[in-house]
């Protein structure tokens, strides 16, 4: 039999059952609805929690740094070396670095230590600074008040809790001043170092003196949480200013004293730079080609990977609680088919008769159950879809209360879509496998016999 | 379609039995019977004689036990289950006493219902399935469902669907035991004219002697699935 006429008869025969077969399609779309609402909560979880740490710079970020011989440290005195190819992390460097294919920018870490003087009373934390960039890369979305703004505005982002230290209503601290007490290294002359080496700027290669100034910033915004905390970047943070002006403070860093004693040719050196990739896919071929440039570097690449590979086990073992519902509307698959076989008894009986193979039965069963699969995925992908807006619409209604950004933990991509309606129609097909066949079998003398 | 000697049908010491348990059901037993091209057969018995299964294992619609029954030049006891259905689809229509039509189809779906089981182009099908009903003159009752027609028209349109695909053999099983006596001797009527007309071979399984004796040229008659006697008109 052609293929429409098959469609034609398999749609007329569902439609005469249609209580039966509606109840059995409805089945089968509960089922892919939970499948759906399952996988498509693993994926939005997934999403989640890769927008989240993508924007926060930790995976698409390489820490560059100098690479030194391991070996030296144990050596004796007098006899450490420079390990193999290792270059310094100069001007140059930071340019060829800026060159590199996928390298969206190059910056240095600025951080130091300061005493915070606001309303009378010191406060001690670290002041990092930001790149303008960091603006765009989501690491700020949810924050209260607003981001620099301009790279040399004289004003300050806090974190929460470095917030609520200060007040106790940390929203109205927005737009009020506070003052910043650092070290400022002033450069000593050659002489005064004991080194005929010149000044260059970001370095100070006779020696450097340490000045106490301050500095005047007005609150501007209060940040959840802070941006790549406790890796390489703006590093532990919690007054964050524009990384132009925190460079051009000239503060005393952690880091100096190392500096200050070690040969650098008179070219300024960096203690370590910080590589910004195009997306984090691209950190391994960066942080490849930054090793062959001779640098040592340093990625949350491995992390990434242990998320993926989580994520994969948890969207399987999702994927196979979702399932189950499907495997029991399956089971309606094959019963609401056995029932049509003992109904259609002697009209397949006259059938055969007539003509009908026995193939042609069996494509006859076989497309009424892809009918009531692919009307079952469809309607599942809905139902589905339906509960996930309806879930995320409960989240979103609990974090507002608890006073935390709306997010949705939900996603279904056409893919899912798309692999549902698929799956729905296989388990139809492999539901009708048996009924098909058993048809398929009928003797027709006995199935005319049939009352 | 003959099998090559003028024989429409040949059953060559052809056998059915059933096994129920360990008693062995002999339905038909050692059975030959030849049926000529364009010959109208009446197969005649009592309930139980056999002579419905004969027509069956004739139809295509069974296979032996033992010997063989030939058709269009072929054993179908060879044939495989896809050959056998189509042999059935192309040589072969039948008419039963219940009618068989599909009750949620109407009369021209019936009536088209061979036609799609041999993948007939649909543009053929509607004339095929006009000239089909114009021939049992149900042609103004197309769109009607088999529960909206009278028992003579119900046969008449099962006559029509076995015409459709212009079949050589007609098999007729009882096609007047379910009709009072007026409207089975018009079905017998429409019969021996449709043999007449198109030269078709009829094998019809009754147990009405008379109408047996009136309209078919040739009486096969059966008792405990063997055959008595054949070529007797009395």
């Amino acid at each position: 039999m052609k293929a429409g006429d098959l469609g034609e008869l398999a749609l007329r025969n569902l439609r005469e059952a249609l209580l039966r077969s509606s109840l059995t399609t409805l089945g089968v779309a509960v089922g892919v609805a939970s499948l759906v609402a399952w996988l498509s909560l693993g994926i939005g979880l997934q999403a989640l929690a890769t927008k989240r740490l993508s924007n926060s710079g930790l995976f698409d970020t390489v820490i560059v740094t100098q690479r030194r011989n391991p070996q030296s440290m144990r050596r004796p005195p007098g006899e450490s070396s420079p390990a193999k190819n290792a270059r310094l992390l100069d001007e140059d460097a930071k340019q060829e670095l800026e060159r590199l294919p996928n390298v969206v920018e190059v910056y240095s870490q600025v951080r130091f230590p300061t005493e915070v003087r606001f309303d009378g009373n010191p406060y001690s934390t670290i002041v990092a600074g930001i790149p303008a960039s960091a603006r765009g890369n989501g690491s700020f979305d949810g924050i209260q008040g607003g981001f620099f703004s301009g790279p040399n505005a004289d004003e300050a982002i806090l974190q929460i809790e470095f917030a609520k230290d200060l007040s106790t209503q940390p929203s109205n601290l927005i737009g009020k001043d506070l003052v910043v007490r650092y070290a400022e290294r002033q450069a000593l002359s050659p002489q005064v170092g004991g080194s005929p080496r010149d000044n260059n700027a970001g370095a100070d290669p006779g020696g450097f003196s340490i000045v106490p100034r301050e500095m005047k910033l007005r609150i501007v915004g209060i940040i959840e949480t802070e941006p790549a905390a406790g890796f390489g970047g703006f590093g532990s943070g919690r007054l964050l200013i524009p990384l132009e002006v925190a460079s051009s403070l000239r503060a005393a860093q952690v880091n100096d004293l190392r500096d200050a004693v070690r040969a650098s040719n008179g070219k300024p050196v960096y203690a370590s730079l910080t590589v910004r990739a195009k997306s984090a896919s691209l950190v391994q071929g960066i942080e490849t080609a930054i090793k062959n440039m001779g640098f040592g570097t340093f990625s949350l690449q491995d992390a990434t990977k242990s998320l993926e590979v989580f994520f994969s086990i948890f969207d399987m073992l999702l994927f196979i609680f979702g399932s189950l519902a499907l495997a029991v509307a399956t089971l309606g698959i094959i019963n609401t088919l056995v029932m049509a076989i003992l109904e259609r008894r002697r009209e397949i009986g006259i059938l055969k008769a007539l003509g009908a193979a026995d193939r042609d039965i069996k494509h006859l069963f076989f497309v009424e159950a892809s009918v009531m699969g692919f009307f079952g995925g469809v309607l599942g992908v809905g139902f589905g879809w339906l509960v996930g807006r309806a879930v995320t619409l409960g989240i979103n209604v609990y974090l507002k209360r608890q006073s935390l950004p709306s997010t949705d933990v939900f996603s279904v991509p056409w893919w899912l879509v798309l692999l549902a309606i698929v799956l729905a129609v296989l388990v139809s097909l492999a539901a009708g496998l048996y009924p098909a066949s058993r048809a398929a079998k009928l003797n027709p003398v006995e199935a005319l016999r049939y009352e | 379609m003959t099998t090559g000697d003028g024989m429409a049908v040949r059953a060559d010491r052809v056998s059915r039995h059933y096994e129920m348990g360990a008693a062995v059901i002999r339905a038909v037993d050692d059975v030959t019977l030849d049926v000529g091209a364009g010959e109208f057969v009446a197969l005649l018995g009592s309930s139980g004689s056999g002579k419905s299964t004969l027509l069956n294992l004739m139809a295509g619609l069974d296979r032996p036990t033992g010997g063989a029954i030939f058709a269009n030049g072929r054993n179908l006891s060879e044939l495989s289950s896809l050959e056998l259905a189509r042999y059935r689809s192309h040589t072969v229509g039948m008419v039963f006493q219940s009618f068989n039509l599909l009750p949620r189809m109407t009369l021209e779906e019936n009536v088209e219902l061979p036609l799609r089981l041999a993948e007939v182009d649909r543009a053929e099908r509607g004339g095929r399935v006009q000239e089909a009903l114009e021939r049992v003159r149900l042609e103004k009752r197309l769109t009607h469902r088999p529960s909206e027609l009278s028992g003579g028209e119900q046969q008449r349109a099962a006559l029509a669907r076995a015409l459709v695909n212009r079949p050589t053999l007609l098999f007729a099983d009882e096609p007047t035991g379910n009709l009072d006596s007026a409207t089975g001797e018009s079905i017998m009527l429409l019969l021996k004219e449709i043999q007449q007309k198109l030269g078709m071979t009829i094998v019809m399984v009754t147990h009405e002697r008379p109408l047996a004796e009136r309209f078919a040229d040739r009486i096969a008659a059966l008792a405990d699935g063997k055959l008595l006697t054949s070529g007797v008109k009395s």
